[in-house]
């Protein structure tokens, strides 16, 4: 692809000749490149997005370098590339690996001074009994302040004055429209200050115990009180019968001597806490072990039966004699092109023990309890995975097969080798140089094949009464998506950290069968 | 051919750049809020408001709140911006979308939700003021929390027997007679569908399980509901023997799912059906003459369905507050609720609206959910459905001794409630 290493050296490559075309599309394109770089770096200050910012600050700097040095021809190929890598793939891996490490979840879900807005805006409580008030917003000199109409007095007053009685002022309907020193605010100006609006608090008299006025619309005023106050020195909350809720940083929550939490709480570090629950939550102890194995069993038995069947097929349809060769193969390929989950839901409805075609047409009406038998489950997981794979281990040892010369077969057959000792001495080694590692990815992806067991059984039959709603045919994936999510309250730390768990067994696991294929090839 | 290609390919990514650049731009806040306030600035000597609101609503209700954003925008000049989003995923991505501040300012969902949403801090007190009692009772307890009211109800809906008469004309007291009337029925397969499915159904199931004295979860003295197991104890482990009962006599499957359950009514398989406001439509549409009456009782206390009401939610984050708030004002209104009933056909929240309606079927599931009480929307609640289902599904197939699968129920909900 590259057009300068055989070349003369003195040859400009066509985007650094200024006399060529290349150079000025290149040039356009750059300008494109920088100037949606400099909108995004703007976009981010105006957010106060520090990480994006430097982020396109680098990749900006970088990439003019790249396209405009000479030094950095395979970077001009790479850098697009390696873009996308680290936007796509290890930013996320990052940023789950850093979730893993928080409580970040249900309960847990923002930021501690959302939490504490959060929790006074919930306990501001509406003063039982108490009028509403048709308001007017005012502007005394950049500040902001209520007027409203009481008794036939108009009172006025703002965040550091209770309301007090403004003699001079005009009132129409009850509702205030002139005060002196003070400008009445319309609806565009209040909604351009509707933070502010909406966060002031006028204290109703000097006694606090009295309430607030505020507003929710601009239009209508009530009283309100605070069931919590929060003190900002020591970070507590104290309700009005004096229980003090003190910030725990550990738990990132508002905790009382007596363990009662106020909600919501805030994302703290928990360490390695979301790693060992997989270990100590003894809810598991019990299903784990059997979840374990019968993940292993599926990811194993579904390579196997999947590349069993797809290879006995392309043996068969490679083979000269068989006619319309090209059809059988495009039929086979069909449930490939399947959406799996898809394929899933049909597959689901099929089997249903009443209703399902399977049952009721094919095996004319009989009761086989496809789903709801532990044993039947697990067959029919493996065999719907079965029809859902073989295509793919068809068209794999399909091509292999072709790749193998014909000669090493006559060779064979002139030693005097049988179709049996053909097939295991010479097709199935040299198949296996080039399937392994098909093989090996096939089984990590098993390993997490997340979206048949979630279609097809969901996991059941659950345990009956198991502790967390986790079944017979759940694998590890699918065990930790029913702990972290179906069992109530979403725990995003917790998926992570198991996730990144899995992701070590299955890694672990490649590693080891990759290094067995090296030995395969030595063989050659 | 090689420069062509080149070319292309660069210009193919710098199109995707650009692609990428606009569409995060035109997502972030503060974009929609300069636009806001510009559009303000604008038509500042206009006396109406002006701005954009961002509703996030599924797909079953984002036909009405498009409806109702052309009135509302008509009358206030606030354009109302709805968002498709899947019912399934719609609560969860709003409480993860509104503390990045990406959030929208309004969400509709179901009132089972108010729990999760409070508990994760996304969304904020609604203040409805005298209006409160316009409300339906239940509505209103359905959308509150701790006393606080959380978002503007606008739509009740709730189970209830639905009989075809062309098989059957009158309906007995008791819900073992109801099953001996229905095995009677000729020409029908089932004498009652219940849809369950393989992860069980204790909505579906709920009527029944209220007529044994064991709700969910206990009520204090306001009605509230408590953190405290109702279904616990004898009241509970009745209803499960007699689930095993039913599953035994061939009236509950686990392998009936909703739309087996649907079909065989359809065909007129089952002289009855329990199920909501969202299928007697197609019943109608099919030619069947259907009448809705109240469920039977089973264990001798009045069966109560689960009450569900649609709710509009403010975020605790949208940087609209004001517009939100008068759209929450709009959403209370007898016209608003007059046009949501007239589009989705549930029963309106406001009694004054919900008195006005003379649909008969309606009325029957008005009078079938006379004794309902909201589904629970506190944080607890989240945890019980599967387990719920699990152990009356293990009752349902004969995995587990209905006793035995309660008292282990109960459990392990205490459990889950703990961690």
């Amino acid at each position: 692809m590259s057009s300068t290493p055989t070349q003369p050296p003195r040859r400009l490559s066509h985007a650094r000749d200024i006399s060529r075309p290349g150079f000025y599309i290149k040039l356009v394109l750059m300008m494109l490149v920088n100037a949606l770089g400099l909108y995004g770096i703007l976009a981010a200050y105006g957010q106060r997005e520090w990480g994006v910012l430097a982020f396109l600050v680098l990749a900006l700097i970088i990439a003019d370098y790249v396209y405009f040095s000479k030094r950095a021809i395979p970077g001009k190929y790479l850098y697009p590339g390696l873009l996308f890598l680290a936007v796509f793939q290890i930013y996320v891996m990052v940023n789950t690996a850093y979730v893993a490490f928080t409580n970040y979840g249900d309960g847990h879900n923002d930021s501690k001074p959302s939490a504490i807005t959060q929790i006074m805006k919930t306990s501001d409580r509406r003063v039982d009994g108490t009028p509403t008030y048709p308001v007017t917003v005012l502007d005394r000199d950049g500040e902001m302040a209520f007027a409203i109409v009481d008794d036939d007095r108009v009172l006025v007053g703002d965040a550091e004055e209770p309301l007090t009685e403004v003699g001079d002022a005009v009132a129409e309907d009850g509702r205030v429209t002139e005060v002196p020193g003070a400008t009445v605010l319309q609806l565009a100006e209040i909604q351009q200050r509707q933070n502010e609006v909406l966060g002031l608090r006028v204290s109703m008299t000097d006694d606090p115990d009295d309430g607030w006025l505020r507003t929710d619309n601009a239009a209508m005023a009530y009283v309100a009180k605070s069931l919590l106050q929060y003190d900002e020195a020591s970070d507590t909350f104290t309700d009005a019968e004096g229980t003090v809720y003190t910030a725990d940083p550990a738990q990132g929550l508002f905790v009382s001597d007596s363990g009662e939490a106020l909600t919501p709480g805030w994302r703290v570090l928990v360490g390695f806490d979301n790693f060992t629950r997989m270990f100590t939550d003894s809810r598991l102890a019990g299903p784990f072990v059997s979840i374990l194995s019968w993940t292993f069993a599926f990811s194993i038995l579904s390579v196997l039966t999947t590349f069993a069947l797809g290879l006995i097929l392309a043996v068969v349809f490679n083979d000269p004699r068989v006619k319309g060769r090209t059809i059988y193969r495009a039929l086979f390929i069909l449930p490939y092109a399947f959406p799996g989950f898809l394929a899933a839901l049909v597959w689901r409805g099929l089997l249903n023990q009443e209703f399902g075609f399977i049952n009721e047409v094919l095996l004319g009406g009989a009761n086989i309890p496809w789903f709801s038998s532990g044993i039947l489950a697990k067959l029919s997981i493996i065999g719907v995975n079965l029809w859902l794979g073989f295509p793919y281990m068809f068209l794999v040892a399909t091509g292999a097969l072709q790749a193998i010369p014909g000669e090493l077969a006559e060779a064979a057959v002139m030693d005097g080798a049988g179709p049996w000792r053909r097939f295991w001495s010479i097709t199935l080694p040299l198949l296996l140089v080039s399937v392994a590692p098909l093989l090996i990815a096939s089984f990590a992806f098993n390993f997490n094949n997340f979206s048949l067991i979630y279609m097809l059984t969901g996991g059941g039959p659950n345990y009956p009464g198991a502790p967390l709603p986790i079944g017979e045919t759940d694998i590890l994936i699918s065990m930790v998506y029913a702990m972290a999510f179906e069992s109530g309250t979403r725990q995003y730390g917790l998926a992570s950290a198991m996730s990144i768990i899995i992701f070590v067994v299955v890694g672990v696991i490649s590693w080891l069968g990759f290094r067995q294929t090296r030995k395969l090839e030595e063989i050659m | 051919m090689r420069k062509s290609f080149l070319a292309a390919a660069a210009v193919g990514l710098s199109l995707t750049l650009a692609a990428c650049g606009s569409g995060s731009s035109t997502s972030t806040p503060s974009a929609t809020g300069d636009a806001t306030t510009s559009a303000a600035a604008t038509t500042s000597s206009a006396p109406a408001a002006a701005g954009s609101l961002t509703v996030w609503a599924d797909e079953t209700r984002i036909d009405a709140f498009k409806t109702l954003g052309e009135t509302f925008s008509a009358e206030t000049g606030v354009a109302l911006d709805v968002v498709q989003k899947p019912s399934a995923d719609i609560k969860n991505d709003f409480i993860a979308q509104v503390p990045t501040g990406e959030g929208p300012d309004l969400i509709v969902t179901a009132h089972d939700a108010t729990g999760d949403l409070v508990k994760n801090g996304v969304v904020s007190p609604v203040e409805l003021g005298d209006k409160a009692e316009a409300f339906g009772d239940v509505a209103l307890r359905a959308v509150s929390l701790e006393g606080q009211v959380y978002g503007v109800p606008y739509a009740v809906e709730n189970i209830g027997l639905v009989r075809n008469n062309a098989l059957v004309q009158d309906t007995p007291a008791t819900f073992d007679e109801l099953i001996a009337q229905g095995k009677g029925v000729s020409g029908a397969e089932f004498p009652i569908v219940i849809q369950q499915g393989e992860n069980g159904d204790p909505y579906h199931l709920y009527p029944l399980q209220t007529s044994f004295g064991a709700p969910v979860f206990k009520s204090d003295a306001n009605g509230d509901y408590t953190a405290e197991l109702g279904m616990a104890g004898p009241e509970g482990e009745a209803f499960a023997q007699y689930l095993k009962k039913l599953a035994d006599e061939g009236v509950l499957s686990a392998s009936i799912g909703g739309d087996q359950a649907k079909q065989a009514f359809l065909d007129g398989k089952s002289p009855y059906i329990i199920t909501g406001p969202w299928w007697t439509g197609e019943f109608v549409d099919a030619g069947l003459d259907i009448s809705v009456l109240p469920v039977p009782s089973a264990g001798g206390q009045p069966a109560a369905p689960f009450v569900g009401v649609q709710a509009v939610f403010l975020s605790s984050k949208s940087e609209n507050q004001l517009l939100a708030q008068q759209f929450l004002d709009f959403m209370g209104t007898k016209e608003t609720q007059d046009t949501l009933f007239e589009m989705g056909g549930r029963m309106p929240a406001l009694n004054e609206s919900a008195d006005a309606v003379s649909d008969e079927i309606l009325a029957g599931f008005g009078e079938a959910g006379a004794e309902g009480q909201p589904m629970p929307a506190i944080p607890e609640m989240g945890a019980v459905w599967q387990y719920w289902g699990g152990a009356e599904v293990s009752i349902l197939t004969g995995k587990a001794e209905p006793v035995a699968a309660w008292q282990t129920l109960v459990t392990n909900l205490e459990a889950a409630f703990q961690a």
